[in-house]
């Protein structure tokens, strides 16, 4: 059963995000208020041990639990996608209060209703991947 | 034997009441960073938003558009994460709850009371948008279905979402997640301060 660690981990992830309230409308709400330190916390301690944990994984060169080795890829290098698609998806981030992993951990916690967030975002998943030769990127 | 008891020791001389209340942020921000970290452990890269373009494949976007048209079944993983997300959810509220209220800025609370919410933090989500009274009224649907259309749009758009840009790709010092996560903010700031008070101002 090499998918149930996978299971786990998005358990362990659900977990964590509602223990820590990002997963909050309000707390997202009081992030672009900058009312609060509280999600720049999270994010900010998130990054830091990840930049360090990075660090360490490419400087031991650590293979993957199924002995490869393991390969971050870089991002394109590009403006407009990232700022205008950025943009975008900061807009209704604020207006739902969720972002594409609290979206489900939600629904977990009993707001069914946002299963209309989702059904509004795989939409618009659908609709950019038919205007995306559009599109500037 | 003498290892089995000091464990079941330590775990009674755990306060149970500390991992029912809220987790402080320097507590929970670097569990996340343990996340990414298992996933790449895995193989995998932490990325949420892929998952919507994976559920577009499943029903048939391909016949629509070729982004769609890959091999679906290579994102499992992935999707297992997904059930996994809702599980962990469910669990944190069922079993690890004492029902707290969440502990915002009094200034917010008045801001919100502005706008017409009332009861800020006592729920996860404001029962103004998501009962499903309001979810259902005109505006009510357009803000939650509108709402997840931009992020799921822009999340495409951006090559990535919060977990993605702002956790992995600035973990991996890449640019391009940084100018992403800019956008993030320009876009969440016009809406919570200049469409907030058009949408929900009356």
């Amino acid at each position: 059963m090499k998918i149930i660690k996978f299971l786990f981990a998005g358990i362990f992830f659900g977990i964590v995000l509602v223990k820590s309230e990002a997963v909050s409308w309000y707390r997202i709400f009081e992030m672009f208020k900058f009312q609060s330190f509280h999600m720049y916390g999270i994010i900010g301690s998130a990054v830091v041990v990840g930049v360090i944990a990075i660090w360490v994984i490419k400087k031991t060169r650590v293979k993957s639990i199924e002995g490869q080795e393991i390969e971050l890829s870089p991002k394109d290098k590009s403006i407009p996608r990232y700022l205008l698609g950025g943009i975008v998806f900061g807009l209704g981030w604020a207006l739902a209060g969720a972002c594409p992993g609290p979206m489900y951990i939600l629904l977990g916690t009993g707001v069914m209703t946002m299963l209309l967030v989702i059904a509004g975002a795989i939409l618009g998943t659908f609709v950019y991947g038919l205007l995306r030769d559009k599109l500037p990127h | 034997m003498h290892f089995v008891d000091d464990v079941s020791l330590w775990y009674k001389s755990i306060d149970m009441e500390i991992l029912l209340q809220p987790w402080p942020w320097y507590v929970t921000g670097p569990l996340i960073a343990l996340t990414m970290v298992l996933l790449i452990y895995f193989g995998k890269n932490f990325g949420m938003s892929n998952n919507l373009r994976t559920l577009c494949a499943i029903g048939g976007g391909g016949k629509f558009a070729d982004f769609f048209k890959f091999d679906w079944k290579a994102e499992r993983w992935n999707l297992t994460v997904l059930i996994g997300a809702i599980i962990g959810g469910f669990i944190a509220v069922t079993f690890m709850s004492d029902g707290s209220v969440i502990d915002l800025n009094p200034q917010t609370i008045s801001d919100l009371g502005v706008l017409g919410f009332s009861d800020a933090g006592n729920t996860l989500v404001p029962s103004e948008i998501y009962s499903w009274e309001s979810a259902l009224s005109g505006t009510g649907l357009l803000i939650l279905i509108g709402g997840g259309f931009l992020v799921g749009f822009g999340a495409r758009y951006a090559g990535g979402c919060t977990s993605g840009h702002a956790i992995s790709g600035l973990s991996n010092l890449q640019w391009p997640s940084l100018v992403a996560v800019i956008g993030f903010f320009i876009g969440g700031l016009v809406m919570t301060h200049f469409l907030f008070p058009l949408i929900f101002g009356s």
